[in-house]
């Protein structure tokens, strides 16, 4: 299961890639921050499309121990996140750094790009938005407009 | 997800996050009736009341993948229609 509603901890994923004959480890964390587009972000809560979001993030662990000779463990939590809670942790343990490196890269960056999960921030005067409603509204206007 | 549970005529379209709240449910059912693409769904559900909160950069999914909009689809299929992607 890569996703969880419990409390990430980095060490529990390190021992699960790390073995003698691999000497580099690669980790990636990824934690709530405290503002966004210039306003004070109190709390956030990630959801997501739970069965999509497993098998995407299976397809994108597989296709980088494809590519690198890797170990890879991932785990994304959702539910109601505080400041500094981490959202998204990443270990990766290669024979060497390089392929780590590159391995954990590539995860993030395709987590981000095609993993079903969504964001809705508590800013500090209260108000509440999901991450999207911007890009959602100004694109939606677009959108109808061409059709 | 329960396609039994629907009739063969009815495509079943589940919405996420902002579109969930937007459009007031998670769940759609609509008449299978001309509708042979994710596009063509996505057309449909964008008809909607509060449809036009789908915007240019919806993501649909069918069957648990990122689909095209030229994929096709069927009564039965799991069908997703989902906002821009916020997760890391």
């Amino acid at each position: 299961m890569y996703l969880t509603r419990s409390p990430l901890t980095l060490s529990t994923l390190i021992d699960e890639v790390a073995s003698a004959d691999r000497g580099g480890i690669v980790s990636f964390l990824g934690t709530v921050r405290d503002h966004h587009g210039g306003r004070e972000v109190r709390a956030l809560s990630y959801s997501a499309y739970d069965p999509m979001a497993e098998s995407v993030s299976a397809e994108i662990v597989a296709e980088a121990a494809a590519r690198w000779p890797v170990r890879i463990a991932l785990q994304h939590r959702l539910g109601d996140l505080e400041i500094g809670d981490v959202a998204v942790a990443i270990a990766v343990a290669g024979g060497h750094r390089d392929e780590a490196f590159a391995a954990c890269r590539y995860v993030i960056e395709e987590l981000k790009r095609r993993v079903p999960i969504w964001k809705k921030e508590t800013y500090s005067d209260g108000t509440v938005e999901w991450v999207d409603q911007g890009a959602a509204n100004s694109e939606g206007r677009r959108g109808t407009a061409t059709q | 997800m329960s396609a039994e549970a629907s009739s063969p005529s009815v495509i079943r379209v589940q919405l996420f996050a902002s579109y969930a709240e937007r459009l007031g449910q998670h769940v759609i059912e609509l008449p299978a009736d001309g509708v042979r693409t994710a596009g063509d769904v996505l057309d449909r559900v964008r008809a909607l009341p509060s449809g036009a909160a789908i915007g240019a950069s919806t993501l649909v999914a069918v069957n648990l993948r990122h689909a095209p909009r030229d994929t096709p689809v069927k009564a039965g299929d799991e069908i997703a229609i989902m906002p821009p992607l916020a997760g890391g």
